[in-house]
């Protein structure tokens, strides 16, 4: 017994070398699957702040393209309410009010952003209080951003659409098939588009939003426009690369949306067990 | 054993600070990272034991962790070039041996030696981190083309750093 003592004595550096280093990998592993609070993480209120002053600074160099961006949102929006009116006056029809209010919208300020990584993550300077909540859908003024993964009193960290781990439904709005929208590591302004069938015939520049399948995403959220066609001899799907209508570089203010029917379409679809999204 | 000072806890601080508030937005061409804050470690002094060198390794890599959501990413890196750097010093002992109080530098050993004593360092501490992050070796050739040009980057930035800061025996 005292020679085994003896050693790990002698070998002692290496043995705290293999400690650390399995510490290291539990951790990994835990970061990657474990989406309760955690505290490591910049969701952290001093990491927090300490972010959101290295976002203010940054904030500065990118005030014109932000105003600019708004300012389109602005004109986008007021023809959509325009055409709503228009469509008010035309048809009086009664609508469910729980279906009209199906998402609210919350907005929040970037404080921290990644476009660099094969796993890319956001944090905004909204959390818990404001009333976010892991799992709902992020979009900005261009298109979709991404979904909460964790969040803490006063900041949210988000998965970034380039997240090799994100998947998202999205949909070929001109045909209407739909396939899974998907990062491929590479090309911070690109991302994939899988499983539309063989038989459809895609175009570039066809536009890309979301399904609204998952309950997530409301439907046609944008989420860019097809780049480049391949369609390999043996693969019954087309290989599609979209390019992103949202500029992650440039991210700046996002938009979360709670979907107010979220836990109704869960609970419908559960009772059939084979029902998996 | 070598000393460590108040000096040594202020430069941790300021290579954490640097790392997550500058170099962290100065990623060059969606491929070039800078990880200057592994110099720090590799700038400690010769004869500091390793156990100290794994603690301050695993510290300082958690440490740029939580500001890169990465719990335990560069930590396992750091900790595994801590590890090795004191054996990596021992191959490279110069003629006669080092000093008492010898610190791996630009200013002491010239520049290279520092590139030699530096370049596999960062090498395999990039080459940890990005293929952990990317999840495996799906990604092998991107991968690749990251790892070394990062590794030429970081050392650049580390040579351009002894250079303006040239690091006396402390």
């Amino acid at each position: 017994m005292g020679r085994i003592f003896l050693f790990i004595y002698q070998h002692r550096d290496f043995f705290t070398f293999l400690l650390l280093e399995v510490l290291c990998v539990w951790l990994i592993i835990r970061n990657n699957e474990y989406q309760g609070a955690q505290f490591f993480n910049s969701s952290n209120r001093m990491v927090g702040s300490i972010n959101t002053f290295s976002q203010n600074t940054r904030d500065y160099f990118a005030l014109r393209d932000v105003n600019v961006s708004l300012s389109e949102e602005n004109i986008r929006l007021r023809q959509a309410l325009e055409r709503y009116h228009q469509q008010e006056a035309q048809a009086n029809t009664v609508q469910d009010s729980s279906l009209i209010n199906r998402f609210d919208f919350i907005s929040a300020r970037v404080v921290n952003n990644s476009t660099d990584r094969y796993t890319n993550f956001i944090t905004i300077n909204k959390g818990k209080s404001q009333g976010i909540e892991p799992g709902m859908a992020v979009i900005s003024s261009d298109g979709v951003v991404g979904k909460v993964r964790m969040t803490s009193q006063h900041f949210s960290v988000i998965t970034s659409l380039l997240n090799i781990n994100l998947r998202v439904s999205g949909l070929l709005k001109r045909t209407g098939h739909f396939g899974t929208v998907q990062w491929d590591g590479a090309d911070a302004g690109v991302v994939g588009l899988n499983f539309i069938p063989r038989h459809v015939k895609p175009a570039v520049g066809d536009t890309i939003v979301t399904s609204g399948y998952s309950g997530v995403f409301p439907e046609g959220m944008m989420i860019g426009t097809i780049e480049e066609i391949q369609l390999p001899d043996e693969t019954p799907f087309y290989e599609l690369k979209v390019r992103l209508a949202q500029d992650f570089r440039k991210l700046s203010f996002v938009t979360v949306i709670r979907s107010n029917l979220l836990h109704e379409l869960d609970s419908l679809e559960q009772q059939i067990p084979d029902m998996k999204r | 054993m070598s000393r460590l000072s108040i000096i040594h806890l202020v430069s941790f601080i300021l290579y954490v600070l640097f790392q997550v508030l500058i170099l962290k937005n100065a990623v060059l061409f969606h491929t070039a990272f800078c990880f200057l804050y592994i110099a720090f470690l590799l700038s400690l002094p010769v004869e500091l034991e390793r156990m100290w060198l794994l603690l301050i390794g695993f510290v300082l890599g958690a440490a740029v962790d939580v500001f890169y959501d990465s719990l335990g990413l560069h930590a396992s890196a750091t900790v595994l070039i801590a590890f090795l750097r004191n054996r990596w010093l021992a191959v490279l002992t110069p003629q006669g041996g080092y000093d008492n109080n010898a610190i791996p530098a630009v200013s002491a050993f010239g520049p290279q030696w520092f590139v030699t004593y530096s370049v596999p360092m960062v090498l395999v501490h990039h080459s940890v981190l990005f293929f952990t992050e990317a999840g495996g070796f799906d990604y092998f050739w991107d991968t690749l083309i990251k790892i070394a040009v990062s590794t030429i980057f970081t050392v650049l930035v580390m040579l351009v750093i002894e250079f303006i800061f040239p690091r006396k025996r402390l």
